[in-house]
């Protein structure tokens, strides 16, 4: 492999990761507050496969980097304008229905993209893929239910959902945000095309806002820059939280 | 020198930490044993990406090892193939059932629990199948929550993976 293209995988391995971490720890705050305990347990059993996921991202990325980089290393030793998760995952949780609209959105789009990468000409990328996308199956089965429950629900849970719907639209085109450098992956087959992707992420999005009742909205002005390193005011407060311990005590063990 | 055989038998001590009735080889976790001149290599694979039990797991099965006396060992995790519950033995599936916890109905999932109701599964304690899904995520990764409507008792099945 090239350098070129080490860089360009180094970056996408980044993303993902930094994508399934960040919505990981997003998840892990319902821990204890979550409506009924059901959910409760739900939303950190899919945290836990989140983290878990970044794992394998960040691991295969610090061999990649060629500068043996740990887990822990590109987890907590990098700055917000370092992290490149897609804006989506980094918004605040809000209410039940604002979270599970994050979810449903982010999780059509991680299915779909598991999935191509199940062809992936990587052998590590694929096999992580495997692994993910049997997991992703339950998540998105659990999220879309939710999405027609309380889209097609009473009244106010309508009006709710809806309005989650509608407020976090402008993060959706971040999600599909391409480097310039994704083209060598495009070109070696370690990546799908975005495109590909967005087309079917369109149809699971229709097909389920449909049945829920809801309207997509429609297109208005998007932000976009979260590979880019460029984040709302929200990532911060995370990392705030998230990387205090290993940066006050840096020898602290379990 | 220990033999692979030896090394098996070992290993069937080491239970899952969440599932204490379970070996790590019912679970189908441990792959691979090999020894040669070098040592034994055991290759495990993890169950859920995000189990929280994998690690101690692979430290269990460490220190089970030395404990044993075996000297020179290495553990490689490997996460291709997959793990599925398909790997559960038969006679893990029996100690599952009789500890209370459903086992995995059939083969694992496909793309049709995008669209199809939740499997039907058998009571743990009666048998009936008059159970209901109440949550598809449960007390830990590889379980869902159900209840059974004729004993009334609620209890948890090893979802398939």
């Amino acid at each position: 492999m090239n350098d070129n293209l080490k860089k360009a995988l180094f970056d996408y391995l980044l993303w993902m990761g930094d994508t399934a971490l960040v919505l990981g720890h997003r998840l892990s705050e319902w821990c204890g507050h979550g409506p009924i305990l059901e959910e409760d347990i739900a939303l950190t059993n899919i945290a836990l496969d989140l983290i878990g996921q970044a794992r394998y991202y960040y691991s295969y990325a610090g061999e990649v980097d060629g500068t043996g980089k740990s887990e822990d290393q590109l987890a907590y030793m990098r700055d917000v304008l370092a992290y490149h998760n897609s804006l989506l995952v980094e918004q605040p949780n809000g209410d039940f229905a604002f979270t599970m609209v994050r979810q449903f959105l982010f999780t059509a789009f991680s299915y779909h993209l598991q999935d191509a990468l199940l062809s992936s000409s990587d052998e590590r990328i694929r096999s992580v893929a495997e692994k993910a996308i049997k997991e992703v199956t339950y998540h998105l089965r659990h999220s879309s239910d939710w999405i027609i429950r309380l889209g097609d629900g009473t009244d106010e849970s309508h009006k709710k959902v809806q309005e989650a719907i509608d407020n976090i639209w402008m993060f959706v085109d971040d999600l599909f945000l391409t480097l310039p450098s994704d083209k060598l992956l495009v070109g070696a087959k370690v990546i799908p095309e975005m495109a590909a992707i967005r087309q079917k992420w369109e149809g699971t999005v229709k097909s389920v806002l449909e049945e829920a009742t809801l309207k997509q909205p429609m297109a208005s002005y998007m932000m976009k820059g979260g590979r880019e390193g460029k984040h709302t005011e929200h990532l911060g407060h995370i990392l705030a939280e998230l990387q205090f311990l290993p940066r006050a005590y840096p020898d602290a063990k379990w | 020198m220990n033999t692979e055989q030896q090394i098996w038998d070992y290993l069937e001590e080491v239970k899952d930490p969440e599932i204490p009735v379970l070996s790590v080889l019912d679970l189908g976790i441990v792959r691979n044993i090999q020894v040669d001149a070098d040592g034994a290599l055991v290759t495990i694979t993890p169950t859920y990406t995000g189990c929280p039990a994998t690690h101690i797991i692979e430290e269990d099965i460490r220190s089970k090892l030395k404990e044993k006396g075996v000297i020179n060992f290495n553990i490689k995790t490997v996460i291709s193939p997959a793990w599925t519950t398909d790997w559960i033995t038969e006679e893990g599936r029996r100690k599952l059932k009789d500890y209370g916890i459903a086992p995995p109905e059939s083969n694992t999932p496909d793309k049709s629990l995008l669209s199809n109701k939740p499997k039907v599964v058998h009571c743990p304690r009666c048998n009936s199948l008059n159970t209901e899904m109440k949550s598809f995520f449960g007390s830990t990764p590889c379980k869902s929550l159900y209840v059974c409507n004729d004993c009334k008792e609620p209890f948890d099945y090893f979802k398939c993976l």
